[in-house]
């Protein structure tokens, strides 16, 4: 049998980038289905319905729990949060036609002050989304910064942001505290965007596919620059270090030795 | 006296009939606190009401590589980041953008209202 689970090097893109994204892997029928009932009203009302429980509770005979089965959905949120992990929230985004004000910028969770262990927030594109249609734009590798939700509303542009253009059935899977918004819609047809927030229920060490990864290449990943980091570009080494020890179980992980030199004093 | 709600606009609208320029303001967030390093984040402000932000992250490339260009171009600096280390105990710990310039330019305008003269940077 496959696993589906996400891979090392999959795994070590995520510390370093926040986010995950699995192109296309929602069927297209399902998609449809999904837009279906999002118009009809199927999705409307309190999004907070249903926290606590178990994600696998969520949606009973509507699309959306099928989505949440299709395999390699289910094998990623396993990888990065847990078998069945609770359920937090949801939230049906929704930008009407020509609507060219989007957001600005912003951290959902700076209640959240874990410093290694996760929340994901999974967004499912349900529908082709060109770049004019605006759709969710992340800053990789800011999911360590610790803001005050919109306070960052003042960065207006940011050197390596990634707006998200994609085909239907897509979904990025993204650490709680990225950085994040939605774009302006600029053309004739409403952008959907449903997005589910989930917490785990288990520690999280190693429930991804463990494969093997070079030290070299593991290295590489997790020294990666962010361009916007700057004079902060070694913290955010040293921060994924630690999230990489937390998530592997070895508290002696290091890249070469930016822990391990200073680390004779505790 | 105090003063009103009403009483603040009316005083401000007298101000700005009298008022013959209009401020921009343009921040830059460069890689070091050093105004030649590179710019990895920016913002722009416009008094003349002529330039209105539509969207997070609408532009892909700065209007300046780092803070010099932004001078030769006739940008005045108005604020220069203080160097600050950081709290004992929170030494790892990363948030917003530290090196933040922010510059400014003084606009003319015309009897219409409109900028006599200005450089579209956003």
């Amino acid at each position: 049998m496959v696993d589906l689970r996400l891979t090392t090097p999959e795994m070590a893109e995520f510390v370093t980038n926040g986010y995950v994204r699995l192109d296309e892997v929602v069927p297209a029928d399902l998609c449809q289905r999904m837009l279906e009932e999002i118009a009809s009203g199927r999705y409307s009302g309190d999004i907070f319905n249903g926290t606590g429980q178990l994600l696998s509770e969520q949606w009973v005979g509507l699309g959306m729990q099928s989505v949440l089965q299709v395999p390699r959905v289910r094998a990623t949120i396993e990888s990065l949060v847990g078998p069945d992990p609770r359920f937090d929230h949801y939230a049906v985004h929704v930008s009407p036609a020509q609507s060219l004000r989007g957001q600005d910028v912003h951290q959902d969770a700076e209640y959240d002050l874990r410093r290694r262990a996760f929340d994901i927030q999974a967004s499912f594109f349900f529908h082709d989304v060109p770049a004019e249609m605006g759709g969710t734009l992340l800053v990789p590798g800011t999911h360590f910064r610790r803001v005050r939700e919109s306070a960052i509303n003042r960065y207006q542009n940011i050197v390596g942001q990634v707006q998200t253009v994609c085909k239907a059935g897509t979904v990025i899977f993204w650490h709680h505290n990225l950085w994040h918004s939605g774009r302006g819609n600029s053309t004739d047809r409403v952008r959907y965007m449903f997005k589910v927030r989930m917490n785990p229920r288990v520690k999280q060490e190693k429930l991804w596919n463990v494969t093997e990864m070079p030290p070299r290449e593991l290295r590489r990943c997790l020294e990666k620059h962010h361009a916007w980091s700057g004079n902060d570009s070694r913290t955010e080494i040293l921060n994924r270090i630690q999230m990489w020890r937390f998530l592997t179980g070895d508290p002696t992980y290091d890249c070469s030795s930016w822990w391990s030199r200073i680390e004779n004093e505790r | 006296m105090q003063l009103s709600v009403n009483t603040i606009r009316r005083d401000n609208s007298a101000r700005g009939a009298s008022v013959s320029t209009r401020q921009q303001v343009l921040v830059l967030y460069l890689s070091h606190p050093a105004l030649d390093s590179r710019v990895v984040a920016w913002s722009f402000y416009d008094g003349t009401g002529k330039y209105r932000r539509e969207a997070f992250g609408p532009e892909l490339e700065p209007p300046y590589a780092n803070g010099i260009q932004a001078l030769e171009d006739g940008w005045r600096l108005i604020q220069y980041p203080r160097l600050e280390n950081p709290a004992p105990g929170r030494e790892y710990e990363v948030g917003y953008f530290q090196s933040e310039f922010v510059f400014e330019k003084v606009l003319e305008m015309s009897g219409s209202a409109q900028p006599a003269d200005s450089r579209e940077i956003a």
